[in-house]
């Protein structure tokens, strides 16, 4: 470690030009250590899918300079290029695979393009279709391949060439919460056994927090900090990390009245569950407790407790259906 | 002259080489090498494209034009400007030969349009990804682009093909031979709807079967299915 890999100066992307030029990045400075899993987060139109694209040139930067890997890219020929692209690797949100190719041709591709025999090219795939946890689907169709299996497919394609860097645009974004999770430890593991610097663009703390060992935030075409993820999500300094780290700007909730009031009744059958919290994580919004009594009976949980909904119909429509979805009993309690 | 229909000699022309062989060897020989020619341009115009992998806006405008001009015309107009080409190039400006020319001319602008459209179906992210993985804009191409619009590419060329089976039968007004001409010729100026209405259903089925075979070909190599 100590050592950087990537290392992006004074960078700035400007879209179309005159009046109606766009700047999606603004004087950037970044530098990747080799072998660190680096996070880069911000909010939809921060510009981070640009700056990851500006790493292996699929975006031209206006200005500045990209050196990976100790050759500074924007200075490079077409060919020269080619060349330096097939050392970093990336993946995507869409996964972005061939649909008329198996798992494994996709996965040859890469050694295709490079003119690798195609003996040695599918001995190869298949060794990474292995190490990412798919050999048993190497003649599938990715059209036959659930989201989690494609991000794997494409994982093991941008391993093949053997690069020194993965960059990750926004990887675990189509992804449900348990195969986000399968990836993101498939990275680490990645990244600790081969010894991979991995760049991940994310607009998710989750992402940075479980795989990242620093991370810079992105906003407005700037980046506003960057560090080591404890420092930085601990003592976030401006108003945009703040934003991304405890994201309680969405509208709050709203309850008035006496509406919306429900008795939730606990039967001693929910004791190992912490129903109520369970339900406010699950439906993303929160609940008033307006009151509760609740009483340990040889280890479970006897009693009441009295909850206002919040004031949009969608929302509390959701809770009394996980309520349901739980059977927990509940009744309308609105002339308390 | 006044053979009866299902005579040896009637059924002789509407299946042999003035009929239904005229008719296929125009349309097959004509969209072969219409294609030849449209594959590319189609190609050429996805690629030169504002987002295309080599934007050559002014090379495309022109292409583009040139494109839209030649489709302009009304096909049989185009037969008869064609008439010196067509003696340079076959020697001759009836029969079947004589008719590739034009049908050529006239759908090689029609497929290069239709290339553009089944290319432009390729998702750019796949185009992307390619690129990051250091592909060439040939190997883009020839092992991205081609090759993931092979289904959408057939069933442009099902169309194609039945389309220039059209123009080949309209062309049988202008001596071209082949089963439109039977039908215009016995059906309109001796009256004998008998044979026009035969060679009409022999049409219809040669249609039906290309149509037939092209949807088998498409979903046979389609594996975005299943």
């Amino acid at each position: 470690m100590g050592e950087p890999i990537i290392q992006i100066h004074d960078l700035t992307k400007t879209f179309g030009s005159g009046e109606g030029a766009v700047t999606a990045l603004e004087h950037i400075d970044l530098s990747v250590e080799r072998g660190e899993t680096f996070g880069i987060i911000g909010l939809s139109g921060a510009g981070k899918s640009t700056l990851v694209r500006c790493i292996n040139l699929l975006e031209r930067p206006t200005d500045g300079s990209v050196i990976v890997d100790g050759s500074d890219m924007t200075a490079l020929t077409e060919k020269e290029l080619r060349t330096a692209r097939r050392s970093i690797g990336m993946i995507f949100q869409g996964f972005n695979l061939l649909m008329q190719r198996t798992a494994l041709d996709n996965v040859c591709f890469p050694l295709e393009l490079e003119g690798t025999p195609k003996k040695e090219a599918r001995e190869k795939a298949l060794k990474l279709l292995g190490t990412v946890g798919l050999a048993d689907r190497a003649g599938a169709y990715p059209a036959q391949l659930s989201g989690g299996q494609k991000q794997r497919v494409a994982i093991a394609r941008a391993l093949s060439t053997d690069p020194k860097v993965l960059l990750c645009d926004e990887a675990t974004s189509a992804l449900d919460p348990t195969t986000t999770l399968s990836i993101l430890e498939l990275l680490k593991r990645l990244n600790a056994e081969l010894g991979v610097t991995v760049v991940v663009i994310t607009h998710e703390m989750k992402v940075v927090e479980r795989i990242c060992n620093r991370v810079a935030i992105i906003a407005d075409s700037h980046i506003v900090e960057s560090g080591p993820v404890g420092e930085v999500f601990c003592h976030p300094r401006t108003a945009a990390a703040k934003q991304l780290i405890s994201p309680r700007s969405g509208p709050r909730a709203e309850f008035g009245g006496k509406e919306r009031i429900y008795r939730i009744t606990f039967d001693g059958t929910t004791s190992d569950r912490p129903v109520v919290a369970d339900m406010v994580l699950a439906c993303g919004e929160p609940v008033n407790i307006w009151f509760a009594d609740t009483k340990d009976i040889d280890g479970k949980a006897y009693g009441h407790m009295l909850v206002q909904l919040p004031n949009d119909p969608i929302s509390a429509g959701r809770m009394l259906g996980y309520l349901d979805e739980h059977h927990i009993s509940y009744e309308e309690a609105n002339d308390r | 002259m006044n053979a009866p229909l299902f005579s040896a000699q009637i059924l002789g022309q509407l299946f042999g080489a003035e009929g239904l062989l005229a008719t296929l060897y125009m349309t097959l020989v004509s969209t072969l090498i219409a294609y030849v020619i449209g594959l590319p341009l189609g190609l050429l115009l996805v690629v030169t494209n504002a987002d295309g992998i080599r934007p050559a806006h002014t090379f495309n405008s022109i292409l583009g034009g040139i494109i839209n001009i030649f489709r302009s015309v009304p096909f049989l107009i185009m037969v008869v400007v064609l008439v010196p080409v067509t003696r340079f190039l076959a020697g001759r400006i009836i029969g079947p030969t004589a008719m590739i020319v034009s049908l050529v001319v006239a759908s090689a602008p029609y497929i290069a349009r239709m290339v553009e459209s089944s290319a432009k179906e390729v998702d750019r992210g796949v185009i992307e990804a390619s690129l990051s993985m250091g592909a060439s804009p040939w190997q883009v191409v020839f092992k991205v682009i081609v090759p993931e619009a092979v289904p959408s590419l057939i069933t442009g060329a099902t169309i194609v093909t039945t389309t220039i089976l059209s123009y080949s039968a309209m062309a049988g007004i202008l001596g071209a031979g082949g089963l439109g001409a039977i039908a215009i010729n016995y059906g309109y100026y001796r009256g004998r709807r008998d044979i026009m209405w035969f060679a009409l259903i022999l049409t219809i089925l040669v249609v039906q079967l290309i149509q037939e075979l092209g949807n088998v070909l498409a979903r046979r190599t389609d594996r975005r299915i299943r």
